[in-house]
């Protein structure tokens, strides 16, 4: 889970990272006191999970509380790359001498972790990393080890050296102690005052949540769909199309949406509604859940249930769909396309067969399951 | 032969008095795996009964190879505690760690891979978050169903188990040498080219089947694995085209973050080192009937 930037600050200050001081506002007139609470010219910045919030104006340097509260409802409510601004970050202004960079995250192919460092910071450091390749070093990090901080350190400057590899191990205390999966400080500033985390990044391992004390849920998080799915235990991500899909495995069900979004372009609609992976089983209790999600969604016109019986047996699976729709009753109004193979597939089609349930259809190979999803999605009705 | 599991395997399962671990302990036995017996240290002493089978129940995996010989250790323990599992397995020098828990924090599998190179990398590790291995007709050491299929010459690594199940049914009249599901987490022990290059060595495996999908880069690292080393015919498939941008799909690790880890890139690379990859997992299975003609 991404983390809005001022979570990011709060979490660096509790582990003594240098941040200016700040005060998150969700209206003009709370902007306002913390401008003047903070004193002097300040930075009122929009809160979204997203990059490039300075070149849509969600990022204003003020004067005045006055401004601060003007700047505040200018920038509140604002849409940035599909996320609104529910709040603003107002911190003190910093005189600004250097920008650098720091960062910690995976490094998968060498299964452990990987700091970086630049002397350019203050800009996209994949711009960086692709211009000028020299100027972004690279550290593995033994993961028992911990980070060697002066090496990290070591291409900076020789009067901030020290305080910048004092600043990088807190940044690794951050990593560590919050299963972070990336940290990352950019600007990380020469001010002044010192080295200052100017703003922040913090990508948490979602894994990690049950030894986190605190949590981080965010109520504006995401799609209202994929809020709900969420509420329900289930791995749900909406997407734009026309044709729900429910799957057993995640990488069947991403297998399945390139299958629908191949078929739907052929036919005509407009693909895949959603990502939904119910894993190993498929009893009724979660195909009602995963097809009350579905049908929640007014896009959909049809739905693909794409279900392999591997440890779960087709006829259990095919019982599960029978059942969920009996429970759903008049709410299940949109055509199914069910497609079983594996283990007992015989016994599950027979079993579906018999329902004869009139939403239902049962075709036998993924891809022509694909197609029918997709006629029926573009079908009048 | 196969690889990394065979006959002789002797399996000691961690989290055997769990209901996943009885499970597929019962499922494994049925297979005709050697199931040593189970891992536990509050129910040391114990026996459990599976499938009419009184297996031992051992405080440690170390005390599981003094007294049964066990090579191998399968995990079913939940995520909290499987750091301190493995490490135990690895400090007792088992061969093969194969770790089905789904949910380990990335830190705690990045410490554990660490600890295992520095205890001399003795131990393979596959998973976390993984179905398994199974060499058909051998030995299954996780949850593959073993119903599936029979012995045969094709070699399967992939991180997706449903996806291994459905291309071991599509080309079931064929049959699999191994096939190794090593799990969809952004760290994982063994990878595509351990899987591959222990193939390409196996006298068993006639065609290895890859299965990638979104996220990282271990597809096109494993593409060029096998241009430099590989004589062996590679079909591959890649799951995730229609997958969007700073999403995680389903596995912790299948995210595509900016352009990095796309399907297209992974599919080209393979294709740039002479891989055929099909477009759906049928079209995979009739590439690979092709390719063996």
């Amino acid at each position: 889970m991404d983390l809005f930037e001022h979570e990011a600050r709060d979490l660096f200050e509790k582990y003594g990272v240098p941040v200016p001081r700040g005060r998150v506002a969700a209206d003009p007139a709370a902007a306002r006191s913390a401008a003047a609470e903070l004193g002097g010219p300040v930075v009122v910045k929009a809160q979204v999970k997203t990059g490039g919030r300075g070149k849509a104006g969600g990022v204003r340097v003020v004067h005045t509380a006055d401004d601060a509260e003007q700047a505040a409802d200018d920038i509140l409510g604002m849409d940035i790359k599909g996320h609104t601004v529910h709040r603003v970050l107002v911190t003190e202004a910093s005189e600004i001498a250097d920008e650098y960079y720091v960062s910690f995250l995976l490094d998968r192919a060498g299964r452990t972790f990987l700091a970086m460092a630049s002397t350019e910071g203050g800009m996209e450091i994949e711009e960086v990393a692709a211009s000028r390749p020299d100027a972004l070093v690279r550290v593995p990090v033994d993961a028992l080890a911990g980070v060697d901080a002066a090496a990290v350190a070591a291409g900076f400057p020789a009067d901030v050296r020290g305080e910048i590899a004092g600043v990088v191990e807190k940044l690794w205390d951050v990593f560590v102690a919050e299963d972070c999966t990336l940290v990352e400080v950019n600007p990380l500033a020469s001010t002044s005052t010192g080295i200052v985390a100017l703003d922040g990044k913090i990508t948490l391992d979602d894994n990690a949540s049950f030894r986190r004390s605190a949590s981080f849920e965010d109520p504006h998080d995401g799609d209202p769909l994929e809020r709900e799915a969420r509420s329900r235990g289930l791995n749900y991500v909406k997407l734009d199309g026309d044709i729900g899909v429910i799957g057993n495995g995640a990488g069947l069900v991403m297998s399945t949406l390139d299958v629908v979004a191949a078929a739907a372009a052929e036919a005509g609609a407009r693909g895949p509604a959603n990502f939904l992976d119910i894993g190993g089983g498929a009893s009724a209790e979660v195909m009602v859940n995963g097809l009350t999600v579905i049908l929640g969604d007014p896009q959909v016109r049809s739905v693909f249930v794409n279900v392999f019986g591997g440890i779960t047996a087709c006829d259990a699976v095919a019982t599960g769909i029978v059942r969920s729709l009996e429970i759903l009753g008049a709410r299940a109004t949109k055509p199914l396309v069910v497609r079983l193979d594996g283990n007992n597939v015989t016994e599950g089609r027979r079993i579906l067969a018999e329902a004869a349930h009139p939403l239902v259809t049962v075709v036998a190979t993924m891809d022509d399951a694909a197609r029918e999803a997709a006629k029926l999605a573009i079908a009048e009705v | 032969m196969a690889i990394f599991l065979d006959e002789t395997s002797r399996i000691v399962v961690s989290g055997i008095t769990g209901s996943e671990g009885a499970k597929h302990t019962r499922r494994m036995l049925a297979a005709g795996t050697t199931v040593v017996g189970g891992v536990n240290p509050r129910k040391a002493g114990q026996n459990v009964e599976i499938s009419g089978r009184s297996l031992p129940v051992f405080g440690s995996v170390a005390e599981s190879i003094a007294s049964a010989g066990a090579d191998v250790c399968v995990l079913f323990v939940p995520p909290p505690f499987v750091e301190d599992a493995v490490i135990e397995a690895v400090d007792a020098g088992i061969g093969l760690a194969v770790v089905i828990t789904e949910g380990v924090p990335v830190h705690d599998t990045a410490r554990l891979w660490a600890h295992a190179i520095a205890a001399g990398g003795r131990t393979r590790i596959i998973g976390p978050n993984c179905p398994g291995i199974i060499s058909p007709g051998k030995s299954n050491a996780g949850i593959i169903p073993a119903d599936i299929t029979g012995p045969g010459r094709i070699g399967l690594v992939s991180k997706s188990g449903t996806l291994t199940y459905q291309l071991m049914h599509e080309l079931r009249d064929i049959g699999f040498s191994t096939c190794v599901g090593i799990g969809g987490d952004p760290i994982i022990g063994t990878t595509h080219i351990d899987a591959v290059e222990a193939f390409e060595k196996d006298p068993e495996t006639d065609l290895i089947v890859l299965i990638g999908e979104i996220g990282g880069d271990a597809e096109e690292r494993a593409a060029d694995f096998v241009r430099a080393n590989v004589s062996k015919p590679v079909v591959g498939y890649v799951a995730g085209f229609t997958a969007p941008e700073g999403k995680t799909m389903g596995h912790a690790g299948a995210i595509v973050s900016g352009s990095a880890g796309t399907a297209s890139a992974k599919k080209e690379a393979l294709e740039a080192a002479g891989i055929r990859v099909g477009r759906t997992p049928s079209e995979t299975a009739a590439l690979v009937r092709e390719v063996l003609g």
